[in-house]
């Protein structure tokens, strides 16, 4: 299976929050305003890539010890530590960065998105250059995602109509779940 | 059974030694004043404020120190005490905003014009008939500002919401709930304040409560700055304007106008000749005080 082909899966057909249903907190809790929205997009990215990046060569450590079954807590806790030393080298080095990514970057240190591109990095057999990449899409897919709601989450939030009852959480889950939907059109698009 | 044991361990070690390396070298100078006030937050990063997390509204106030620091309702009033406090003396003395109910229609001076049953909040009643008060305007007694309060400043005394200043923040919760509109966010120099909210003629006005502005204009004539104007046969006082003498509250008719300088007596019906002495003594805010004996003589 080629690189391309991966990836593409992994942003429309296996998409993390849509698909799978991973990370659903920040997609509903960040996806207010379109601007917070694409900030935690690219940070989530950023993470992604990161902690594969991390736990790929850890994973071959815990193999050679015959310990795979402590993957889990090995990754969450190298995870925590990866995601709180970038936000301190960013707030030195690139203080921008820092104050654009900076509100996110803590709340996706416990993301089960993150943890859940790394564990199935892993389960799929995938190389170190393929599972980057694949982090990459999951990453691109996530932002899709929180784009995506959170135009219209900002769309319906001006609308008039909209039935008293109906309003704020309960639309916002029906928007979540109708997204949802269209992306399962994308099934069966890759093998 | 030893070894994933150590291993793990040994990851977390080194995890935790990078960390505390980083921690120093990449160690970024931070505001003193944000660092104590962020100490003060609750940190539930809830957003309640209107910031995105605690850190951003600790970094709000350090930057502006204007800006209110009652602002988050999971720390209450004393969080709002604390950052205050952080923030020194001026926080609290810059011009504190307190809720003014404009109303007394207390149980004996409002008639009632049902015996009302229904759910027991303000906002119901208002929907049933506009309410159980023969004044349309005033306030209804159902406690709908004291339930929003997030403060425990409000509480309805003898059929009327009465705030305690002490505890009153100014952050206008109340004021936005109140179905009448009878509550609003002045500044807490003024002591003198009209209590009517009605807007109707003089003799409805009197009809539905005893203690109605009728619009009679005797406190404008008698104000001796020109801080009161008669509009909608209801009074106001311009904020900026008034002097706290308390000279339009002795002419009112109604007892519409209530100058609280003097109001500690009535809260404490036992002493009503104490008043004057009570009056000189209590709080006398300096540059105010000069002023009424000015107004006085």
């Amino acid at each position: 299976m080629s690189t391309i082909t991966i990836m593409m899966s992994v942003i429309l057909v296996n998409n993390y929050v849509l698909s799978q249903f991973l990370g659903i907190c920040p997609f509903l809790g960040v996806s207010k305003k379109l601007d917070a929205a694409a900030g935690m997009g690219f940070a989530v990215i950023f993470v992604m890539v990161l902690a594969t990046a991390a736990t790929w060569p850890i994973m071959q450590v815990l193999d050679t010890f015959k310990i795979g079954y402590l993957q889990t807590v090995v990754f969450i806790l190298v995870i925590a530590a990866l995601v709180q030393l970038v936000e301190m080298i960013l707030k030195k080095f690139i203080p921008a960065l820092h104050k654009s990514l900076g509100v996110y970057l803590p709340l996706i240190t416990t993301n089960c998105a993150v943890l859940g591109v790394c564990i199935s990095n892993i389960d799929s057999g995938y190389g170190y250059f393929t599972s980057l990449c694949n982090a990459a899409g999951a990453g691109i897919g996530f932002l899709l995602a929180m784009v995506l709601f959170a135009g219209v989450r900002g769309k319906l939030e001006n609308e008039e109509g909209v039935p008293e009852a109906f309003k704020g959480v309960p639309l916002t889950l029906i928007t979540a779940a109708m997204l949802s939907l269209g992306f399962m059109g994308f099934s069966g698009l890759f093998q | 059974m030893l070894t994933p044991i150590l291993i793990v361990v040994a990851i977390g070690f080194v995890c935790a030694a990078i960390l505390t390396i980083a921690s120093k070298v990449f160690y970024v100078p931070v505001d003193e004043t944000f660092a104590k006030l962020r100490a003060e937050l609750p940190g539930a990063n809830c957003g309640a404020c209107g910031y995105t997390g605690c850190d951003d509204y600790a970094n709000a106030i350090a930057a502006d120190h204007s800006l209110s620091c009652s602002l988050c309702p999971v720390g209450g009033a004393d969080v709002a005490a604390a950052l205050a406090n952080v923030l020194g003396v001026e926080a609290g003395a810059a011009d504190k905003q307190v809720a003014v109910v404009r109303c007394n229609g207390t149980k004996d001076a409002a008639k009632t014009i049902m015996e009302y049953r229904g759910v027991s909040t303000c906002t119901a009643a208002k929907q049933f008939f506009g309410g159980l008060s023969a004044c349309p305007h005033g306030c209804i007694g159902l406690g709908d500002c004291a339930a929003a309060c997030d403060f425990n400043a409000i509480q309805i005394c003898d059929g009327v919401a009465v705030v305690n200043r002490d505890n009153c923040v100014g952050c206008g919760v109340c004021a936005k709930t109140c179905p009448n509109s009878v509550i609003s966010i002045q500044s807490a120099k003024n002591l003198v304040v009209v209590q009517c909210n009605s807007k109707e003629k003089g003799a409805v006005a009197r009809k539905a409560c005893s203690n109605a502005c009728i619009g009679c204009m005797k406190c404008a004539k008698a104000c001796k700055f020109e801080a009161i104007t008669v509009e909608n046969n209801l009074a106001s006082i311009d904020p900026d304007k008034c002097k706290n003498c308390g000279l339009c509250a002795k002419e009112c008719p109604t007892g519409a106008i209530n100058n609280m300088r003097v109001k500690k007596a009535p809260a404490k019906p036992a002493a009503p000749k104490a008043a004057p002495a009570a009056k000189a003594e209590a709080e006398a805010p300096k540059a105010e005080a000069k002023a009424e004996e000015k107004a006085e003589a």
